[in-house]
């Protein structure tokens, strides 16, 4: 045990300008451009659909899923109570089995960690495993910009880098696209490929197979994430479906695994309730096709040298925070964002990090901040939800997201302070209070159908009434007031009708 | 200026010192040891294996040298790959080329195999999965990877009911690899295609008596 030498000091977040954890425009603007896009809500509300009944289908038939959803969180919880020890055993473990052990304070010290060992090899080319990780850290770009070509492996994601896109979702990246896209950029793209390539997706696959086969054979380096990696026996676990993790992971000879800091579990045990919850709650399977676990470096069998990159990146500036730290607990199912009212209508990309969706909105603010430059998108996060709360039920380690949100725009409020919002809140309560300023306000706000849409909303105000319209749409004020109609003549003719009808009457007392 | 680790070791304890929470005690109230006839846990382990598009067949010890060989030559198996491990005898109904796998062979003469034959460390009947685990009779993991059908003889005696009773057969420091089904995709509209990278033909041999 170490000893504390003066008072705790809040850990930094990200630092501002690195990765991929920060937008370039709000929220609301970003997802108005993509509600534009038919072809993606089309794609996206088949896709949320799809996987959303096959989750229900295959955690409804296990009768302890809610108590495998406890041991998880628990297991989670307890795991970022005591992440110094457990991280401590980790590298001791890794360390006795023939691995190297690095420690990254920011995506550009893991980045810089990566492209020196990949040099070291003599290599200048990489074979990747999809990892959300080295996504966040903006590693392909890095190692471009120093002469190091990055290969993604994972089908979405050869989609995704031959297309010079961004991914749109935690586990199908891809997800944007479809068919003829994809056959496009790959006629566009692979080298070599077969011209009469149709769009039938079993035949793309097999395109990407042929493509990647010799890039798995020859590389010498891959590089990955991990989903898990255990402190008691310092193994590390990769969770997949395409095959393209076991070829990186076992084929070359040199393995660069990029891990964020709370991906640690306490026990090997721990494997027998992860393995139930995740895949179940990610592609609704019962189980992914393949899990790879790895510990250190086997003589005789897959990579002889084995580098594990531990990140912090703002996960500290997150566990410093006593309700916001549960958003670490996070294990990248994705189902939060497949149940999501606004992220099955937005898309991925309107988040503007590498974390969409609803665990996003709580993780990108946390790990990178809120309040870094001016008009910080990352600020409009937490105001990207409707606290429905079907990302709660969804989360198989029982990340209560709705709470966060509103924890996180609290946050937002007190450090922002007098904003535009407060003000017209306030304008508001003093017109109200006073009965003729308010029928006078009231008059006034006709005029607002003049600003209104022709779908009958307002989008937007003039300041400062945009403090309330910059993240809501409001319904144009109607022709007339309920107080100027009931002090109308027309009002009270139709009022006097009403009391002195005996059928309203009676109708009235059968629906009673 | 202090190492990158004193420092995230630092920020953690910090971060904890600023935000303390309470011990946690995990529950487990999950299902664990359970225990299944060998009836029920043939058929859940071959109706989960059928779902994910492998193949299988059932059939006792003394006829694995005999579905093996009809498996392989049903595929057009001409040269297979086995670990160094494996029981010859069941290789006595195949005539074609078999070849000895070690350490020293680069992967890329892996790729011209038909086939690959194996053992199996454990498997779980209710998710459909078979664990390998590198020991002699599966071999290196490149071996069960690169070649496109995967023969995979298992014994029913390992299959265990859950996933708990699974994990707890395991070896932590060996290498091990959860196979459930063929690789797949469902990357292009979640359309779900069997066959990416790893074997696109996964034969499971489950033996009833072994």
């Amino acid at each position: 045990m170490s000893t504390f030498l003066g008072m705790p000091a809040p850990p930094p977040r990200s630092p501002y300008g690195t990765g991929n954890l920060r937008g370039d425009r709000a929220f609301p603007r970003a997802a108005r451009d993509e509600l534009g896009n038919d072809q993606l809500r089309r794609n996206l509300g088949r896709a949320t659909g799809t996987i959303r009944a096959k989750r229900l289908n295959v955690t409804g038939e296990l009768p302890d899923w809610e108590a495998l959803r406890d041991a998880g969180s628990a297991i989670k919880t307890d795991a970022m109570n005591r992440l110094p020890e457990l991280l401590e055993q980790l590298e001791r473990r890794v360390t006795e089995r023939g691995g190297t052990v690095h420690w990254a304070r920011d995506a550009a010290e893991a980045n810089t960690i990566v492209a020196r060992l990949v040099r070291a090899t003599g290599s200048d080319e990489v074979i990747k495993v999809k990892s959300m990780a080295t996504q966040e850290t903006g590693l392909n770009e890095y190692l471009e910009s120093v002469g190091i070509t990055p290969y993604e492996t994972d089908l979405a994601e050869l989609i995704v880098q031959l297309a010079d896109d961004k991914p749109s979702h935690i586990l199908v990246p891809a997800i944007h696209r479809n068919r003829d896209e994809i056959r496009q950029i790959f006629l566009d793209r692979i080298p070599g490929v077969d011209p009469e390539l149709d769009n039938v997706p079993a035949h793309l696959a097999a395109a990407a197979r042929s493509y990647l086969r010799e890039k798995f054979l020859t590389t010498k380096v891959a590089v990955s994430g991990a989903n898990f990696g255990i402190a008691e026996t310092g193994t590390l676990a990769v969770v997949e479906s395409e095959g393209n993790g076991r070829m990186c992971l076992t084929l070359p000879n040199t393995l660069i695994t990029v891990m964020g800091i709370e991906k640690v579990l306490p026990r090997y045990q721990d494997l027998e309730v992860f393995f139930q919850l995740l895949p179940r709650s990610s592609t609704g399977e019962r189980m992914n096709p393949y899990t790879s676990l790895w510990t250190g470096v086997t003589p005789g069998d897959g990579p002889q040298h084995f580098h594990l990159v531990l990140l912090d990146n703002g996960r500290t500036a997150a566990l410093a925070d006593v309700i916001g730290r549960a958003a670490l607990n996070c294990i990248r199912c994705s189902a939060c964002l497949n149940v999501c009212p606004v992220y099955e209508r937005t898309g991925g990309h309107a988040y503007g990090s590498t974390y969409p969706g609803p665990i996003g909105a709580v993780l990108t603010p946390q790990l990178a901040g809120m309040h870094a430059a001016k008009d910080d998108p990352n600020s409009s996060l937490p105001y990207a939800s409707s606290l429905c709360g079907a990302c709660f039920d969804a989360c198989p380690v029982k990340i209560d997201i709705p709470s966060l949100l509103v924890e996180l725009r609290h946050q937002h409020t007190e450090q922002t302070g007098l904003t535009p919002e407060k003000l017209a809140m306030k304008a508001a309560a003093a017109v109200m209070r006073r009965p003729s300023l308010y029928a006078a306000a009231q008059k006034a706000s006709a005029l607002g159908r003049v600003v209104a849409g022709r779908d009958g909303t307002i989008s937007r105000l003039p300041p400062p009434l945009s403090g309330w319209s910059d993240s809501r749409d409001t319904a144009a004020p109607p022709r007339e007031t309920f107080r100027s109609w009931f002090a109308s003549e027309e009002g009270r003719a139709t009022l006097r009708a009403a009391a002195t009808d005996p059928n309203s009457e009676q109708k009235g007392e059968e629906t009673a | 200026m202090s190492s990158a680790r004193d420092t995230v070791l630092g920020r953690i304890r910090d971060a904890l010192a600023l935000a303390p929470t309470p011990p946690v005690v995990v529950p487990r109230a999950y299902r664990t040891g359970r225990a299944l006839p060998d009836d029920e846990r043939l058929a859940l382990f071959t109706e989960r294996l059928l779902d994910y598009k492998a193949r299988v067949h059932p059939c006792t010890a003394d006829r694995t040298a005999e579905v093996v060989g009809e498996v392989l030559r049903e595929h057009g198996a001409r040269r297979i790959g086995v670990p160094a491990g494996l029981d010859a005898r069941w290789l006595a109904g195949y005539e074609g080329e078999v070849r000895q796998d070690h350490a020293d062979v680069p992967p890329a003469r892996l790729d011209a195999l038909d086939a690959v034959v194996t053992g199996s460390a454990a498997a779980c009947a209710e998710t459909g999965t078979i664990f390998l685990d590198g020991s002699p009779d599966q071999g290196r993991r490149a071996l069960s990877l690169v070649p496109d059908l995967h023969v995979c003889v298992v014994d029913l005696s390992t299959v265990e009911a859950g996933v708990p009773e699974a994990v707890a057969r395991l070896v932590p420091e060996r290498p091990t690899t959860l196979i459930s089904g063929p690789s797949a995709t469902s990357d292009i509209e979640l359309e779900r295609v069997e066959g990416v990278h790893g074997p696109r033909t996964l034969v499971v041999v489950i033996r009833t008596d072994a």
